[in-house]
């Protein structure tokens, strides 16, 4: 069986695709924490399904697409916080109605795009890690390389802030830049992951392995690295039932992770349903 | 038991019995003191706060009073730049949205989330973040520090327990904890005495009394009119007005406590 999974490797697009694997594992892992602990998951949605038309009109203008989408994800983030602060409409709502308006105009685009290119909107819809080029490879590398830095650099501002924002902010932690930069990580992170997972399914890359992780360990940098752990496991098996079995990678490596996160949902111990001992915990 | 944790300030430095000489002069030394002039508070065009001018004066534990509604906790969040408001907020004669260094902030304990992923010293190590400064680690210093407010609320054993395990009253020592960490000058606490045991409160006072001695400001949003009233030295009642600051018994007159409550308040002499 071994021999089975050394064998593809041998070819340049899985060694790039495994390392893309590993990357977008634990970048998604370690940013996704903080959006689990702010509950900010549908925030982390919407980014993801807002850099569409980015990616697109990138396209069309010769530009970098992940430039592209980048700068629609954050202009999405600053079209929200602008409609909630200028009207009654709850943030939910909001979130919902930006990010469906966003993405269905870069569907359009992309549709209208694909008659006379060849680019495949499927693989940015649910990804296409095996597709992956050397490009794509060094933007990423890039990307985690920055977002690792600022975590590690920033972790116990981002600690105190994320736990206690008003508290943080009543020490004289700069609370609004501290809030602005976790958003340009959130959106780093989901162009980095957008040709392995996809933009419809890399909000389970974000979430799931920190929330499988927190069901496991105590602390935040503890969920971050088992998170990640778990997030690698998760893409590189993905990347692998891709292969094997010529599906799209997305679905592929968010039904590894959800199965990983049933497993510590029924048998962690201290939460688990199959484990009696969250009965006797006091509340 | 050495108390590292209380910076003292320099006019400070003097054995106790010279302490009542010295505070006399503090209390009549504005500067020191927090001023707030004319501070209003508007939330979405009504009027939370209107026109509160009052001192809040080192050394001494200062309550902020009144029903529920009353603009309590956005006195203390307007003071700290928490919410915007209009007026003036002075310390030592400066802004004091530009000394919140000197300020530590314990919040309700309701707006804070108790599942996230952080355990009893995650979250005292919190109070030495602005201390320690951008791009630098923890001190030895720092973890001495979080050390010996952890062992002064009784929590020392509690080090490694993550914070949702943990009772109300031990979750609001372990604030306290994190606020004496900070080494300010300025203590202010959000409802402080809400859902916790009799041992908890006992130690809150404890260590406000500690504080005060110190010459610190410590400023207090109570929700209750309870017997513990008598622990606190200088009053702020609220009913959106101010309706009367001072000492206990300027402030709890029968007229005061009827315009606050709107009547509704059974008001017995030994709270005075």
């Amino acid at each position: 069986m071994l021999e089975a999974l050394i064998e593809p490797l041998q070819y340049g697009f899985m060694q790039r695709s495994l390392i893309i694997a590993i990357l977008v594992g634990m970048l998604c892992a370690v940013v996704g924490s903080y959006l689990m602990v702010q509950r900010l998951a549908l925030l982390g949605d919407a980014i993801s399904h807002s850099v569409l038309p980015g990616l697109a009109i990138a396209f069309l203008l010769g530009a970098n697409i992940f430039i592209g989408a980048f700068i629609a994800g954050v202009l999405s983030t600053t079209c929200i916080a602008w409609i909630r602060m200028r009207s009654p409409i709850k943030e939910d709502a909001v979130m919902g109605i930006v990010f469906s308006a966003f993405f269905a105009l870069g569907v359009t685009l992309i549709t209208v795009i694909q008659k006379e290119n060849k680019i495949d909107l499927n693989h940015f819809l649910f990804g296409n890690i095996l597709g992956v080029t050397i490009q794509d490879v060094r933007d990423t590398a890039i990307i985690a390389a920055i977002v690792f830095i600022v975590v590690f650099l920033l972790y116990k501002e981002l600690l105190f802030y994320t736990f206690d924002p008003l508290g943080a902010q009543a020490a004289g932690l700069p609370v609004n830049r501290l809030n602005f930069g976790l958003m340009l990580l959130i959106a780093l992170t989901i162009v980095a992951s957008m040709k392995a997972v996809g933009v419809i399914l890399v909000l389970s890359l974000l979430i799931t392995p920190g929330a499988t992780a927190y069901l496991l360990v105590q602390r935040l940098h503890e969920v971050m690295i088992l998170g990640a752990v778990i997030g690698v496991i998760s893409s590189i098996s993905g990347m692998y039932l891709s292969y094997f079995y010529n599906l799209p990678s997305g679905p592929a490596i968010v039904l590894v992770v959800s199965g990983l996160f049933v497993l510590a949902l029924l048998f962690s111990p201290q939460h688990g349903v199959f484990n009696y001992r969250h009965l006797k915990n006091q509340e | 038991m050495e108390m590292l944790f209380l910076h003292p300030t320099p006019a400070q430095e003097k054995p106790v019995e010279m302490l009542s000489a010295e505070s006399k002069t503090l209390e009549n030394n504005p500067s020191n003191a927090i001023t707030i002039a004319h501070l209003s508070v508007y939330y979405r065009a009504v009027e939370a706060l209107r026109d509160i001018n009052c001192l809040i004066k080192p050394g001494k534990l200062t309550g902020i009073f009144g029903p529920n509604g009353a603009g309590k906790s956005t006195l203390m969040k307007a003071m700290l730049g928490l919410v915007p408001s209009s007026g003036k907020i002075l310390y030592k004669g400066k802004p004091l949205m530009q000394q919140l260094d000197q300020v530590a902030y314990v919040p309700q304990r309701s707006q804070i989330d108790w599942t996230y992923p952080a355990t009893v010293w995650d979250v005292v190590m919190m109070g030495r973040v602005k201390k320690t400064g951008w791009l630098r680690g923890f001190s030895t210093v720092s973890r001495q520090v979080a050390k010996t407010a952890l062992e002064r609320v009784g929590m020392s054993e509690y080090r490694n327990r993550p914070i949702g395990q943990l009772s109300g009253g031990q979750q609001q020592r372990v604030f306290l904890a994190r606020a004496l960490t900070q080494q300010a000058e300025i203590f202010c606490f959000d409802e402080p005495f809400v859902g916790i045991d009799q041992k908890t409160q006992s130690v809150i006072f404890e260590v406000f009394s500690e504080l005060t001695t110190a010459g610190k400001i410590v400023l207090v949003v109570n929700h209750d009119l309870g017997e513990s009233i008598s622990h606190f030295d200088e009053l702020i009642l609220l009913n959106r007005d101010l309706i009367a600051t001072g000492s206990r018994q300027q402030v709890l007159t029968q007229e005061n406590l009827s315009r606050a409550y709107d009547g509704n308040v059974i008001f017995w002499k030994e709270a005075a």
